[in-house]
């Protein structure tokens, strides 16, 4: 077999850490290969050079078997190097058409270009309207815009950076299936992801990264996914202490919970009951309305009279920080911008939320030593590694911002917390500690709500699981016994999707 | 009596000025970018317009020579804030007050000198008229059929997106914010030659501002623009005919009318946006935001 | 090649840097415009700049300086707590002439009362008509979703048609021999605003500016509601997070401004301009907006930037007389200034790093 691409002693190195420090690994053709690596262990950044995105500071690259040093995208493009990116770079305002219009070089008159995709998409088992505004398309639609902008342009090493993240198993496994049909055809495919049994199921060969550096390639069917972890992380994970949570009386009901969509996703008549003591899991691909139930139990987007009662209190009418001084206390998914002010410091940030359960602001005036205080408190107790108190967050680390707004809730003593993607970009150590002070929470008596896209984490922490599908909030199941079957059902079946047509 | 054909005319003479400024505007703001300069630029071509045609005696050469001047002053807001990254609201703002006293100051010497006549075309039109008509389905075209339009319009929508792809986000915009200087100097020279036919400082009264509330009310639409410029137009002829006719309302109370019927549209749009269908507004997404890429 | 490094947050002795860089810079350019229109650009710089405070005819206009800064100064703190905020209030100008229009209103039914009510009436009148006008971009921004830049601005043409209505119609004064304008209420005591110290130029507006720097000085170091503010302009989702309600903040925004403006227009029309005329209205609330952003919508910075300005408004006066320097000068020079600023200001926000 030969190589599509190798790489050889690849380093890069940015003010204060080195992401990438001799790396080598080859791809070869029809091969689906993955590149696996926890959040900061630098595939991202290999995978940005391969692209023309970043210039790698060391070593080679080949493509085809000629040396290959793209300077850009365009040109990696031309060379016959195509990624779909995690993040969808795609116009909402324009169409399917002139979205892949906008990725091709030189690209065939509209009406013919429009022929092509729709015969594409469909042979691909992908079916796409090239006339639809990408606004109007799901999250699985859209990456087939993506996918398909790069088969248009008959890629010789496609790359795939994290594709199932937004998708249903079932959406996943005709992905899986339109690979095998491109790497049956020849061409290679890089696939990063951090999905140890994914990887392991379709994949020939895994490169593993650790801290930047290459840990080895391997083959992922010959080692058991406990043992990738290990490789991956470099010990033995620590295992989480689920134990002593004693679930009581129910603290938070939810009825007939609805909202109007707006840009977002409409909430549908939730309804829950969380009993203190008691973690909830809420699972969903991201946009089924994740970030819409955290506003409505949060207070930013008002509900119908009697939608939210707070141990018999109800609090649907009532403002962000009325709930917070009746002790409902949310964490949302954006830490810079939403739960967090980029440019203002740490001790200023624990103003946003925390002012008057901690005593920051008394009768309308600011503390401000008092905030600088309790901003330490957070730092000392979650281990935020920062300069100090007056760091901006935006200066901090995503992982360490993270335990510093998760801190910042945690601390308050809340009745009931709900978070949103509770580590979502954030490295393993910092993942552990906060799982482990959502635990700790419950354990003191607090119930809380975790939303998360990550199944593996939910069903870790949770005691029941639902999932969010179109807005609407499945039955919560005990998560004990629970199969990934059951659970594919409860986040939603494939959106219309068909198997692909192969010509034989 | 009032002779509709004529009162049309009149519409189209003062709806000119607003169309051009409009649609420059409309293409500013689909590459996503906000220009409150507008002002500042139609005073600048009323101005450098007039000089030109007042120095060589033909028109056409002022208005050319306005569409450099816009551009020329559009340049420094493209500077500061493509290059610079500096807030669009406040250099927008800067370029106005600026153009306003730039122009006051070099102007006074050419205060009550008179404009060379425009030739009439078709129909008793100018060709400026025709211009601005004519403009409005090339615009849409360009926007809507060409691939440098699919390429502004995609900067516009979201800027990480086009540089990811490799497209040149700032070039394309500066591009853009010059285009739209030269629309909205033509604009202004046309209040100053064909409809005032003096200088006057301060003679934009407005228009600039009133071109942005069109865009907006256009959708960033140009076949919108057109319908708001004629609505403008219409405006502001029914009130000067008013004046005439010696109604009973104060002078100064009916020349309020554009202004108010401007809010009047702004807020008839905004509320259909907000009540009417669901969904993200028309405006270009990445609107008014800095671009800045990271390497 | 040069790159550009976002910084984590905006330095201080940067943010102190950049107005002093703007003012250099205006200068040298400045010099140069002179210089090319065939004037000696230093002996027009020192004109502007150096005469009004020290120069031969310095007794008379050094007054003027707190004259022309009180109402700068009154209105841009106003606007600095809704620029703070991402709330643009561009229509200053308006709520200034309708406030010195609701005052002068309230004297001129008095008219010829003597009585101690009548000067608080007319600046509750001031703030009261400066208020609405500025309540009306909020509302319909609040109910609508409109533009408050275009609204607020659409405003200030309108304010001054009524403000020329005024002065040809119902505010005529009856014994003004049918000029234009209304009744001259410096020459009506109870209803005037006079110096307060002689030849100091610092009148009823004056103090209350000094008032309304202490006011938003506190409000945004000490109180949750300029935290507020802040949020609001630095991430408005963060600032729903934290419990802030955007109509409020606008309503407050754009009402405390337009009640500020408001009384600036009535200190003046009581004062220094002492009547309504057709023109009224000399651009102050313009103005107050390059004032506000020099001031880096700080309270000590816009005192500065005030005092500067008013300079520029006296010393472009004296050199007109003097040097026969075209009038719209000092506007020219006021554009530039903010130019300037707003170029310089990209230091505060980013470092500049040699390309590798």
């Amino acid at each position: 077999m030969s190589n599509v691409f190798r790489a050889e002693g690849l380093g890069k190195t940015y003010p204060g850490v080195r992401a990438n420090d001799d790396v080598s690994f080859a791809v070869e053709a029809g091969e689906i290969h993955a590149l696996l690596g926890e959040n900061g262990a630098g595939k991202s950044t290999l995978v940005k050079m391969i692209y023309g995105l970043v210039r790698p500071d060391e070593g080679r690259m080949a493509l085809l078997g000629a040396p290959y040093a793209p300077h850009d995208p365009r040109a990696a493009r031309a060379a016959g190097v195509a990624m779909v990116f995690q993040h969808f770079s795609l116009f909402d305002a324009l169409t399917v058409a002139e979205n892949i219009a906008l990725g091709m070089e030189n690209p065939p008159p509209r009406a013919e270009l429009s022929r092509r995709i729709a015969e594409l998409s469909q042979s691909y088992g992908l079916p796409l309207n090239p006339a639809r505004r990408i606004a109007s398309l799901s999250a699985g639609e859209r990456q087939r815009v993506e996918i398909l902008r790069c088969l248009l342009q008959s890629p010789r090493l496609l790359i795939m950076d994290e594709p199932t993240s937004v998708l249903t198993p079932q959406e996943a496994e005709i992905l899986f299936a339109t690979l095998r049909q491109l790497a049956g055809a020849g061409t290679a495919i890089l696939y990063i992801s951090h999905k140890l049994e994914e990887i392991r199921s379709h994949c020939d060969r895994a490169t593993i990264l650790r801290q930047g550096k290459l840990v080895g390639t391997v083959d992922p069917r010959a080692h058991s996914a406990r043992e990738l972890a290990a490789m991956m992380v470099g010990a033995e994970m620590r295992l989480v202490d689920r134990s002593g949570r004693k679930p009581a009386a129910p603290v938070l009901e939810v009825r007939g919970l609805s909202t109007v969509g707006g840009e977002g996703m409409a909430l549908k008549d939730v309804a829950l009951s969380l009993r203190s003591g008691e973690i909830l899991g809420i699972g969903g691909v991201a946009g089924n309305g994740q970030e819409e139930l955290l506003s409505a139990l949060s207070g930013e987007t008002a509900t119908a009279p009697g939608t939210i009662a707070l141990e018999g209190r109800d609090l649907s009418r009532a403002g962000p920080e009325a709930r917070r001084r009746a002790g409902l206390l949310a964490a949302p998914e954006d830490r810079l911008g939403h739960a967090a002010v980029p440019e203002f410091s740490l001790a200023e940030n624990t103003l946003l939320t925390a002012g008057a359960r901690q005593g920051l602001i008394r009768k309308g005036l600011i503390d401000r030593k008092a905030a600088t205080v309790f901003a330490q408190q957070v730092i000392r107790a979650f281990d935020v590694r920062t300069p100090g108190p007056d760091t901006a967050a935006g200066a901090l680390s995503g992982g360490n911002l993270q335990k510093f707004v998760i801190g910042r809730e945690v601390l308050g003593r809340p009745r009931v917390l709900v978070v949103n993607q509770p580590t979502w970009g954030v490295d393993a150590g910092a993942a552990a500690a906060i799982r482990q002070a959502l635990l700790d929470l419950a354990a003191q008596g607090a119930g809380l709500i975790v939303i998360s896209q990550d199944l593996d984490e939910l069903l870790e922490l949770s005691d029941r699981f639902c999932a969010l599908n179109q807005g609407r909030l499945s039955a919560p199941r005990p998560t004990e016994g629970l199969t990934v079957e059951e659970i594919g059902l409860m986040l939603g079946g494939a959106h219309g999707m068909e198997v692909a047509h192969v010509p034989a | 009596m009032i002779d509709p054909l004529s009162v049309f005319i009149l519409l189209l003479g003062a709806a000119t000025p607003i169309l051009f400024a409009a649609l420059g505007e409309l293409v500013v703001e689909r590459a996503g970018v906000l220009n409150l300069g507008v002002e500042g630029m139609m005073i600048t071509g009323a101005l450098a317009g007039f000089a030109a045609a007042h120095a060589s005696g033909s028109p056409a050469l002022g208005f050319a020579a306005a569409a450099l001047a816009g551009a020329a002053l559009s340049m420094g807001f493209a500077v500061l804030t493509q290059f610079l990254l500096s807030n669009q609201v406040a250099t927008g703002l800067a370029l106005t007050l600026f153009g306003l006293g730039l122009t006051a100051m070099f102007g006074k010497p050419y205060e009550g000198m008179k404009a060379p006549a425009m030739i009439s075309g078709p129909l008793g039109l100018n060709w400026m008229i025709w211009l601005g008509i004519v403009l409005v389905p090339a615009v849409w075209w360009f926007l809507a059929r060409t691939r440098p339009g699919l390429i502004l319009r995609a900067v516009g929508e979201n800027h990480d997106a086009a540089h990811g792809l490799g497209y040149p986000v700032r070039r394309v915009r500066i591009l853009a914010i010059g285009f739209g200087g030269a629309l909205a100097g033509m604009g202004g020279a046309y209040i100053s030659i064909a409809t005032v036919l003096q200088w006057t400082e301060g003679m934009t009264a407005g228009a600039g501002w009133i071109a942005l509330a069109i865009v907006v009310f256009a959708q960033w639409n140009p076949w919108g623009a057109l319908a708001g410029a004629w609505l403008f137009g219409g405006v502001t002829v029914l009130q000067l005919r008013l004046q005439a006719a010696g109604v009973a309302v104060p002078v100064q109370l009916l020349s309020m009318a554009p202004y108010l019927a401007t809010i009047i549209v702004l807020v008839l749009i905004s509320a259909r946006q907000k009540f009417g269908r669901s969904g993200g507004g028309a405006a270009p997404a990445s609107l008014g935001r800095p671009f800045h890429a990271l390497k | 090649m040069f790159r550009l490094e976002p910084r984590a947050s905006a330095p201080l002795v940067w943010q102190v840097a950049t107005p002093v860089l703007a003012v250099l810079a205006t200068m040298i350019v400045g010099g140069g415009l002179f210089a090319a229109m065939g004037f000696d650009p230093l002996a027009a710089i020192r004109t502007i700049f150096w005469d009004p405070l020290f120069g031969p005819a310095a007794g008379y206009s050094r007054p003027q300086l707190l004259v022309k800064a009180g109402p700068l100064i009154l209105i841009a703190s106003g606007l600095a707590l809704g620029f703070r905020a991402g709330i643009w209030n561009i229509g200053a100008e308006g709520q200034y002439i309708i406030g010195a229009i609701c005052g002068a209103a309230v004297a001129l039914a008095a008219y010829p009362l003597d009585a101690f009510w009548i000067f608080p009436a007319m600046i509750l009148a001031g703030a009261a008509g400066g208020w609405a006008w500025g309540m009306v971009p909020a509302m319909l921004r609040n109910w609508f979703g409109a533009s408050e830049i275009l609204v607020s601005l659409m405003l200030v043409y309108v304010a001054q048609r009524i403000a020329a209505w005024m002065a040809f119609g119902p505010m005529k004064n009856p014994e003004g021999f049918n000029f234009p304008g209304s009744r001259n209420l410096q020459q009506y005591d109870p209803a005037a605003n006079p110096e307060l110290i002689a030849n100091s130029g610092l009148h009823w507006g004056g103090v209350a500016a000094v008032l309304a720097l202490a006011a938003t000085w506190f409000v945004m170091s000490r109180h949750v509601l300029g935290f507020h503010i802040r949020t609001a302009g630095a991430a408005p989702r963060a600032a729903r997070f934290a419990g802030v309600r955007p109509e409020r903040l606008v309503a407050l925004c754009l009402g405390v401004s337009g009640a500020l403006a408001g009384l600036a227009g009535l200190f003046e029309v009581a004062g220094p301009a002492g009547q309504i005329t057709e023109s009224f209205g000399s651009g102050y609330g313009f103005t107050a907006i390059i004032v506000a952003f020099l001031g880096r919508l700080h309270p000590l910075g816009i005192l500065l930037a005030g005092l500067l300005m008013a300079l520029t408004y006296i010393g472009g006066e004296l050199a007109q007389m003097m040097l026969n320097l075209p009038a719209a000068t000092v506007q020219v020079f006021q554009g530039m200034l903010l130019f300037f600023l707003l170029g310089f200001d990209l230091l505060t926000r980013y470092r500049i790093r040699r390309r590798a």
